[in-house]
């Protein structure tokens, strides 16, 4: 039982990150229908961010440790954002009207140069960083073993919940949350109705990143080793979690990251870690097949 | 007279709340042209879908007189419908634009030259049946292309052909699955007058030396009077009025859901009119 | 569409608009700063167990600088040459000529192919070289089959590779088959496959399948990793049996029958093997060739070319549009099984390290870049993508880098490729005859 609990805490925070970068796939697509692969890579992206100018701080003196993370946060968050930007603008935005897999394919082609741009420029080894946040808390003790919450989990549950509740607000109410929910509706429509469909959709990109880049900063925390091929797999669960919760919904992103690694933590806990990878990949199969639409999201109606 | 080829009863087809067609029964026969017209909205693309497979009805049962007998399309796969004898067009056209207009023709007989080829393996070792079968296929397709005026450029890019010519190249691509039914989705939109007028007859001659039936969604009335031989009026997803052009010309319910629309356009005469004079005997 | 980036700074007389195009370049390279600022400008090292930073301010400025003026210059040539033909598709009058004239150019080619071994240049390691730029020759033309003809991305393409690599390796390691009998067993091994992949997932949308294929390969790859039973896990599988010319083995002495040298009365030589692999792979891929232009002019090959031009006028036509697609994706990992025994007959030595996404993605760069569905812009493609690391480290490491911003490019401003001009695969007039399309 106790394990099941620890199991369950894990699973929760991981789920936190899976679904804060599983957002940034599920709105672009929301609102262009395509598929951004290098969204992985702006997670990975951002964690090199953080670890950067979270050291740079410390140069700075500035060593407060509250006082850092948040500006390493907000930094983190400008600067990847910056990426997720430049990445429409340069890679997406001329193919709109192209044929059918361009995009796509010059998303993977993004990928692969991010990937390699950040390993060029920070080298292919792995990087492990010293313990920020430390301590825990013990919640429950029985027969030796204890179930344990750290301050790292603490913090990103905390962290994700309160940035969904801005995002939300800003989808609800703000003026950019209607132009973006106007053209997930109809592009055409949206731009005909005086929206700057280009700046939205940047926008949507730049949110997306962002995320990603809060993602990244918790897996270096967390995790406390980056390199420069861990936006691939995140890239893929991530998508996982946004097909899993319905893509285009950014309710269903988080659930599906919350349901996704919720089912990783408890295979690796009770079966095995091997397999925890395909695990995952096996649900985005069964749900493409079984529930194509996903947990809560529309379904499409195809036009002829 | 002649025998029902498509048998509609019945048909109901819901979206969630939406019902875009409402208990719609119809018969459409052999060797007439059978016109579904209503405002925009009415419902006549969902009757198209449904018959070609790509809806599932909600309701109805949907009888095909096909080439294997009697068939129910409501239980077919999409795919299997043409099989039967039923081909369509669409309102936006779908033309594989980066082939030539001789494949988009050549595909259409798919299924036939795939049977000839041994399902490939015959037709890679250049098997003599396949190629026997690829030039009757070429044949049949050079056949409509010059039937359509499009001989000359039956080696252009589909996407490349000017509108009018696409309209064309889509029935001619429809006419290659040597269809019984065949269904047009507004065959005329985007055409000019004179373009309409031609297709107008060109509908007719078919009908008449294919010796197919045609079912129609059109907007332009004129059009419509002149070479339906029956007509169904949709409006609001439910039949209004059915018969032919005389009688919904002058019939009160259809005047009223066209708001006078039908007064301005349907005026055969003066298509009669253009038509002679634009020499449409040839 | 993309109106500022096609119509660029010019004027309405169509001269250069110097203040405009300073003012761009000068926004672009601002944004290139704060992209090259924290990743250019600081690099992570670990210092006695630590991570510290290293500080290049220089790195940035020159890529800004670069930044400014490579923008600058891309202004100017748009202002004198006109607005790009981009994005349309179009291929350009080289393309054009080499297409219409691919046949004699694939003859001369394979011409020069037959003939290398005997050329001056014909040594150990040209030849080596040229057998590797040969594999990937056979796998882009069998992922073009799929990603050309059929239009279904697939980022999983060296699932089938490694299939058909394994299936070899543990056939002749079980079995004890040779090369020839494991052969066709490995391609078909390999269709299943992608039999076995495709028909739960070629329902879906073309981007849902690539990330499915993309997942599928990694499967496969953990699969092969951890297996350890089977596949001896990361240690891979060593000894696979080379293949024999008829029976005669490539070696100085046998201990059953006669060697390859001593069958032939000649001086033994550790360059046959090489030279036989060379024109194995060349025949191989001679023979996918034949498959794939083949096939175009088949119903089925018109098939997977209008799907991916239009799946719901396909339907319309009867076109069963699942089992064409598998049909496709079948067919192409069946190529990429026969490329997979291949390699693992020629290395002797395989494991899971050879079969990473960065093979799907080079093999899919190759396809890309050679323009879908173009024979002989594959051939091309694969030829530079293998020599270029070849000519030096500075290539190797920039190797996925270069790939990456090509695929972009590429898409960007010529999506079908750098020879993509599709030959239709029937005529009814001559060349010249009949109506001449727009250009």
């Amino acid at each position: 039982m106790l394990y099941f609990l620890q199991q369950l805490i894990n699973g929760l925070t991981l789920g936190m990150m899976y679904g804060l970068i599983a957002i940034g796939y599920s709105m672009v697509y929301g609102i262009i229908g395509m598929i951004n692969f290098a969204h992985g890579e702006i997670y990975m992206i951002g964690a090199f961010i953080s670890i950067i100018t979270f050291l740079l701080l410390g140069v700075l003196g500035i060593t407060w440790i509250p006082l850092a993370l948040l500006l390493v946060l907000v930094l983190a968050m400008v600067f990847t954002a910056a990426y997720g930007w430049t990445v429409e603008r340069l890679a997406y935005r001329p193919l709109r009207g192209s044929f059918r897999l361009a995009p796509l394919i010059s998303a993977i082609g993004m990928s692969i140069f991010l990937q390699n741009y950040v390993q060029l420029l920070q080298g292919a080894n792995v990087k492990a960083v010293p313990p920020i946040v430390t301590g825990g808390w013990i919640l429950a003790e029985e027969g030796g073993f204890a179930v344990r919450v750290s301050n790292v989990q603490i913090m990103i549950v905390v962290l994700t919940l309160v940035l969904m509740a801005i995002f939300s607000w800003i989808i609800a109410r703000t003026p950019l949350g209607r132009a973006q929910r106007a053209c997930e509706q109809d592009l055409k429509m949206a731009a005909l109705c005086g929206v700057n469909v280009d700046r939205t959709i940047s926008l949507t990109f730049v949110m997306g990143a962002a995320l990603a880049a809060v993602a990244g900063l918790m897996a270096t925390l967390y995790y406390g080793v980056v390199d420069f091929f861990i936006g691939f797999l995140a890239g893929i669960k991530a998508f996982t979690a946004a097909v899993l919760g319905g893509i285009g919904s950014i309710p269903g992103a988080m659930l599906g990251g919350l349901l996704l690694g919720l089912v990783e933590a408890f295979w690796s806990g009770y079966f095995t870690t091997e397999y925890k990878d395909v695990a995952a990949f096996s649900i985005l199969v069964i749900v493409l097949i079984f529930l194509p639409t996903g947990l809560l999201g529309k379904p499409e109606i195809e036009k002829v | 007279m002649t025998a029902p080829l498509l048998e509609v009863e019945h048909l109901t087809m819901r979206f969630g709340g939406l019902v875009a067609v409402d208990d719609l029964s119809f018969t459409a026969h052999d060797l007439r042209i059978t016109a579904i017209i209503g405002p925009n909205g009415a419902g006549k693309t969902t009757v198209f879908n449904c018959l070609t497979g790509f809806y599932r009805p909600t309701v109805g049962r949907l009888v095909f007189h096909g080439r294997f007998g009697p068939v129910l399309l409501e239980r077919e796969d999409g795919y299997r419908i043409p099989r039967h004898g039923i081909a369509r067009t669409f309102q936006n056209i779908r033309l594989f634009a980066n082939m030539t207009a001789l494949e988009n023709l050549v595909v259409a007989q798919h299924n036939r030259l795939m049977r000839a080829s041994g399902y490939t393996v015959l037709g890679l070792f250049g098997w003599k049946g396949y190629r026997t079968a690829e030039r009757e296929a070429v044949d049949r397709a050079r056949y409509w292309l010059d039937r359509m005026g499009l001989l000359a450029r039956a080696d252009w890019d589909a996407g490349a052909l000017p509108y009018g010519d696409q309209r064309k190249l889509e029935i001619a691509r429809a006419m290659c699955t040597e269809p019984r039914l065949l269904c047009l989705d507004e065959p005329a939109a985007g055409l000019n007058p004179r373009e309409t007028a031609e297709l107008a007859e060109l509908l007719v001659e078919i009908r008449d030396r294919e010796r197919i039936g045609i079912l129609l969604i059109e907007h332009d009335m004129s059009m419509v009077m002149r070479i339906s031989d029956h007509i169904v009026v949709l409006d609001y997803g439910r039949k209004i009025a059915e018969g032919t052009p005389e009688r919904i010309r002058t019939d009160p319910v259809v005047i009223k859901a066209y708001l006078g629309e039908a007064e301005d356009e349907a005026l055969p005469e003066e298509v009669a009119q253009d038509l002679a004079r634009l020499g449409g005997g040839d | 569409m993309s109106t500022v980036a096609t119509v660029g700074p010019r004027t309405a007389a169509g001269g250069f608009d110097l203040v405009r195009a300073l003012k761009e370049a000068g926004l672009a390279a601002f944004v290139a700063f704060v992209l090259f600022v924290p990743l250019m400008g600081f690099q992570l090292v670990g210092q006695e167990g630590r991570l510290g930073l290293v500080y290049r301010p220089h790195w940035v400025v020159v890529g800004t600088v670069t930044v400014f003026l490579g923008h600058l210059a891309v202004s100017f040539l748009r202002a004198v040459r006109g607005p790009a033909r981009r994005a349309r598709g179009e291929a350009g009058p080289f393309a054009r000529f080499f297409t219409v004239h691919a046949r004699w150019f694939g003859v001369a080619a394979a011409l020069v192919a037959f003939l290398l071994p005997f050329t001056p240049f014909g040594n150990r390691y040209v030849v080596d070289v040229a057998t590797t730029v040969l594999i990937y020759v056979m796998l882009g033309w069998g992922l073009n089959i799929v990603v050309g003809l059929a239009g279904l991305l697939d980022l999983g393409y060296v699932a089938f590779y490694a299939v058909g690599a394994y299936s070899y390796a543990l056939f002749a390691q079980w079995f004890g088959l040779g090369f020839w009998e494991a052969l066709p067993i490995a391609g078909v091994l390999a269709a299943l496959a992608g039999i076995l992949l495709g028909f739960p997932v070629l329902r879906l949308r073309g981007d849902y399948l690539a990330i499915v294929t993309l997942g599928f390969g990694e499967i496969i790859r953990i699969v092969l990793l951890n297996w350890y039973d089977v596949t001896n896990g990361p240690d891979g599988i060593s000894g696979i049996p080379r293949p024999t010319f008829f029976g005669l083995e490539f070696k100085r002495y046998s201990a059953e029958g006669t060697t390859f040298h001593q069958f032939f009365g000649i001086e033994y030589s550790s360059l046959h093997r090489v030279v036989f692999l060379y024109y194995l792979i060349l025949i191989l891929a001679l023979i996918t060739n034949w498959f794939v232009l083949r096939i175009r002019r088949l119903p089925i090959g018109r098939a997977w070319e209008a799907l991916r031009e239009d799946e719901i006028a396909c339907k319309a036509l009867g076109i069963n549009p699942t089992n064409t697609k598998l049909t496709a994706f079948a067919l192409g990992a069946m190529f990429g099984g026969f490329a997979g025994s291949f390699f693992a007959t020629r290395q002797g030595f395989i494991s899971p390290e050879s079969f990473t996404f960065i093979e799907s993605a080079t093999i899919l760069a190759i396809v890309v870049l050679g323009g879908m569905g173009s024979q002989i812009g594959v051939a091309l493609a694969a030829l530079v993508i293998v020599v270029l690391p070849e000519l030096g480290r500075e290539f190797e490491q920039f190797r996925m880098l270069l790939f990456g911003a090509a695929m972009v490019g590429i898409m960007v401003w010529r999506p079908r490729g750098l020879l993509a001009f599709r030959e239709p695969t029937v005529r009814l007039h001559g060349r010249g005859e009949g109506e001449e399309a727009p250009r």
